[in-house]
């Protein structure tokens, strides 16, 4: 193999599982250490330029970091990343000097948001201290989108939302709020710099079923129920409530339920058990409110006799898979009739671009959606970019935050003279050594052996009579400490140079994970089938050095380093060094 | 500084007859210079008696004094250990041994300990031909007294202040071999590929099995005009006899074509098995051995790999018709046979 190029940011990049994995790529060991050394509101600042929200992602982020971390593939449990950063959040002191300085020159360009969601309000973030001027269209009365609407007040408080949302706003966003939006040509007609659509994916799929017009106002979207709830329409739940779905929305359906006096809530889904859509944790959130899951059943038709709205009724399946695709094959066993009083159908959400005239210059697909470059976010209208869900459909906040950051560069980048908007930067890192003395780094090099801390909550009997009680109470200081100890610092590089190994290979041998060794250089299927650990299996790339004076190659599987520096430690020559590796995604500047 | 080392380890590592890994057969983290040979034949010994599925509670680290023996503290932490007084080492083992046939005795010496202070107890060790696997990490330094040259360091070559050694060096592989050893053996600390099968045979080896590892001191010894520099001995070695390890009851498979390999049978009926390098000469002939050694000093090389094994000679346990139980599982009547056994004996001197 040739020797590993680390001048380009992607291997060490790809080191950093929590940073890489995360759409916004959140510095995780950066703000992680940071609590460690108790600076909690550096470390809110660190997340806050990375992806806005911390205060929110911290409480109800999807965590894409956490089944990356690595602790899992040494430990068995990741590092609780997400509620680390709420720790951060809950702990900060006064950031107002900490904010950007927004111009009161301004560049003279003006920008349109579309939506005052996630997305918008991340490029509204990085481009108002570039003096731009920024316009936010909303049709509910306040910003948040669906992190407002969508998501129950006992999982994230409202002044949480306030006041990350504010902090945006309060850059001199000019508000338009409360005016549900339906011309995008009316808004380009207002001579608009360019236009960011970040709508989101604000319709419920609707589950058409035999029996659903009779069912009336028994059956109901599981969004739309939601944003009732949060908007105040809706104060109570009838006695019995089915759940139809698994995603992350059908466990807050039923959560809610449960708080607005349901007794029996039921949340039954088409798949197995293990293959729901909602992430785990959620799902386990809702198993503990004592809320049934009935994996395998799809259902057939509401049924309603003589006028009165009965329930529904399921038929009994098993899941088989078949060249990868799944397929539902009913048992053949009797149909099962589920009585209750009220249905909330959460199978599914879509984006809505109805009012998007057609006649734009924008193109569309055959699923109605936009055409959007995947790294620009610019549209076929030079003028107009898309980001959030309504970009590619349904994902989550974090991803909304990452598209918000990419389209905000893509912008500025458009309205620059002499720049090319498809010139997309890799982004840009620094690589600082972590030595202080002989055997002294400026991080935490030891492994700690602690296990994952589990977030304390209110008591059950606290939680449903309030539905504004948040259930989880988040890290105290000690358990924060502990927690953030169990992170491996894998940002902390181990960097190698081959000009000064002297092959004593003190490296291989005190290597507690068996990652370094000197081998004889192949292509990369033979030498990853040579390591004292085989590789083959493994996904994670390899280390490889420039060839040594014995004319062997060190060799570094990357796959499950602690990061503990004993390599370092134990090298005689200096030629392992621990690197801080720091890298920031491209962001508007 | 780290002083301990994580105990998570690879979650895909090997695992031996035992279902222990490598990671079981640690000692504690190595308090010697980063660097340094003694803990790369530390690791050596660790995968050779992993490979070997040797439970650690079966072994005894013998050691005297100096950087080499302090090494046993970092490997097998399960084994027996006697850190004894210097140059003392064999006399310990040999007390060792006659006590107890059921153990494998690992000496771990060092220049000095075994060419200065100890050269006597040596001589002897060798000449009686103690069942055992006696190692020396030779690095031509007293490290631990901050860098005077050893016996074993070469005449000609300076010390790191630059001071010229005076005498002619001792070379311990010939001594042993003259001396009567039955397995004698030369290696290098950066090269394990060649250490790990050389240590599995020397410890399946019944008899005396030295060998000499060069195992060069950071600190003290790895300068430009040093003869046991890392550089130095990489660019100087010559690999004689390429010597595979094969255990007991392997399927034996040979990549090697007829009469280019030869096979020596242990006592426990596993194999080491030479492949002819280019300058082969026969390591069961002692002669031809030793012979190879002088001509590759003579032309400034340093000839490692299996130098000689005999396993047909008898060792000390065989020659004093010693008992196969160990001393302390003997009882009463084995120990107190009775007048009758004792009338027989004394009988046999009327």
């Amino acid at each position: 193999m040739k020797p590993t190029n680390t001048i380009d940011p992607t291997h060490f990049h790809k080191v950093v599982d929590c940073q890489y994995a995360c759409p916004a790529h959140t510095p995780v060991p950066e703000y992680i250490r940071l609590i460690m050394a108790r600076r909690y509101t550096d470390s809110y600042m660190v997340n806050w330029e990375a992806n806005v929200f911390p205060g929110i992602l911290g409480r109800v982020c999807d965590r894409p970091c956490e089944p990356a971390c690595r602790r899992q593939r040494v430990e068995e449990k990741p590092v609780a990343i997400c509620r680390l950063k709420r720790v951060a959040a809950d702990n900060k002191g006064d950031i107002q000097d900490r904010l950007p300085i927004i111009p009161t020159k301004k560049n003279g360009k003006r920008i349109a948001l579309v939506g005052a969601g996630p997305a918008s309000l991340t490029v509204a973030r990085d481009l108002m201290p570039l003096g731009y001027e920024t316009t936010l269209f909303e049709r509910d009365a306040r910003a948040g989108g669906m992190m407002r609407s969508q998501i129950p007040t006992f999982r994230l408080p409202e002044e949480v939302i306030n006041s990350e949302v504010d902090l945006v706003l309060n850059m001199g966003v000019e508000p338009r709020f409360g005016n549900e939006v339906n011309s995008l040509k009316a808004i380009l007609d207002e001579d608009f710099d360019a236009v960011f659509v970040g709508t989101g994916a604000p319709n419920g799929r609707p589950l058409d079923l035999p029996g659903l017009k009779e069912a009336g106002d028994h059956v109901k979207i599981g969004i739309n129920w939601l944003a009732g709830v949060s908007f105040e329409h809706i104060d109570e739940a009838p006695k019995r409530v089915v759940v139809l779905g698994g995603g992350n929305t059908a466990m807050d359906c039923t959560r809610t339920a449960l708080r607005l006096g349901a007794k029996d809530v039921k949340a039954i889904v088409r798949s197995s058990y293990d293959e729901m859509k909602s992430s785990p944790w959620e799902r386990e959130d809702a198993v503990a409110e004592a809320i049934s899951i009935i994996p395998n059943h799809t259902p057939l038709r509401y049924v309603v006799e003589n006028g009165k709205f009965i329930g529904v009724e399921f038929d009994r399946v098993e899941t088989h898979w078949e060249k990868g695709k799944r397929r539902l094959v009913s048992t053949g066993e009797d149909p099962v009739l589920v009585e209750c009083d009220l249905v909330l159908v959460a199978v599914g959400q879509d984006v809505s671009l109805p009012w998007i005239e057609r006649d734009l210059g924008i193109q569309f697909d055959d699923w109605d959606m936009a055409v959007v470059n995947r790294d620009t976010f610019q549209s076929t209208n030079e003028r107009v970019f898309f980001g959030g869900d309504a970009a590619f459909g349904p994902e989550n906040i974090i991803m909304a935050v990452s598209h918000g950051h990419q389209a905000a560069a893509s912008i500025h980048r458009y309205l620059t003279d002499g720049r090319d908007v498809n010139d997309v930067p890799i982004g840009d890192y620094t690589l600082t050594s972590q030595k202080m003395g002989i055997h002294e780094w400026s991080y935490q090099s030891a492994i700690s052996d602690e296990e994952r801390n589990v977030v304390p909550i209110i008591n059950l009997e606290q939680a449903l009579e309030d539905i504004t009680a948040e259930v989880e109470l988040g890290f105290d200081e000690k358990l924060a400490l502990s927690e953030a100890a169990r992170c491996l610092s894998c940002d902390v590089q181990t960097v190698f140079s081959e000009d000064l190994c002297i092959e004593c290979v003190a490296c291989e041998d005190i290597c507690p994970m068996d990652c370094i060794n000197f081998v004889t250089n192949g292509d990369e299927d033979d030498l990853r089938s040579r390591l004292i650990v085989p590789a083959d299996e493994s996904e994670r790339d390899l280390y490889v050095s420039g060839q040594l004076k014995s004319q062997k190659v060190m060799v570094k599987d990357e796959d499950v380093c602690l990061h503990c520096g004993l390599c370092a430690e134990r090298c005689p020559t200096g030629a392992w060094d621990m690197q801080k590796f720091l890298f920031q995604a491209d962001r508007a500047t | 500084m780290s002083f301990l080392k994580s105990k998570f380890h690879h979650p895909r590592l090997a695992r031996n007859e035992l279902g222990l890994t490598h990671r079981d057969y640690e000692g504690s983290l190595s308090t010697l210079c980063a660097g340094c040979g003694h803990d790369a034949v530390g690791a050596a010994l660790v995968q050779a008696v992993f490979e070997l599925s040797i439970p650690a509670h079966k072994i005894a680290k013998l050691s005297g004094i100096g950087c080499s023996s302090k090494a046993p503290t970092y490997f097998l932490n399960q084994s027996h250990g006697f850190n004894t007084v210097h140059g003392r080492m064999p006399s310990v083992a040999t007390g060792a041994g006659m006590a107890n046939r059921s153990l494998k005795y690992i000496g771990m010496s060092g220049d000095g300990d075994t060419a200065s202070i100890g050269l006597g107890q040596f001589a002897h060790v060798v000449r009686r031909r103690l069942d055992m696997t006696y190692i020396v990490a030779n690095n031509g330094v007293y490290g631990l007294t901050k860098g005077q040259m050893a016996a074993t360091a070469e005449r000609g070559s300076t010390t790191k202040k630059g001071n010229k050694v005076l005498w002619p060096d001792i070379d311990l592989a010939t001594m042993a071999l003259e001396l009567g050893a039955t397995f004698v053996a030369r290696s290098f600390s950066g090269d394990k590929e060649q250490m790990v099968p050389l240590l599995k045979a020397a410890i399946c080896h019944e008899g005396f099995a030295f060998i000499d590892i060069i195992s060069p001191c950071v600190t003290f010894n790895n300068h430009a005009t040093s003869t046991r520099s890392y550089d130095y001995v990489r660019e100087h070695v010559q690999e004689g006899l390429i010597a595979d390890f094969v255990p007991v009851a392997s399927d034996i498979t040979t990549s090697y074509g007829e009469g280019e390999s030869n096979d020596i049978c242990l006592h426990d009926g596993s194999i080491i098995r030479l492949h002819k390098g280019s300058n082969g000469f026969d390591a069961r002939d002692r002669q031809s051995s030793l012979g190879a050694i002088h001509k590759h000093r003579e032309n400034g090389e340093i000839l490692t790999g299996l130098l000689y094994c005999d396993p047909t000679y008898r060792d000390m346990h065989d020659i004093l018709n010693t008992t196969e139980t160990p001393l302390n599982s003997l009882n009463e009547k084995e120990l107190c046979p009775g007048a009758h056994t004792l009338n027989g004996i004394n009988n046999g001197f009327r």
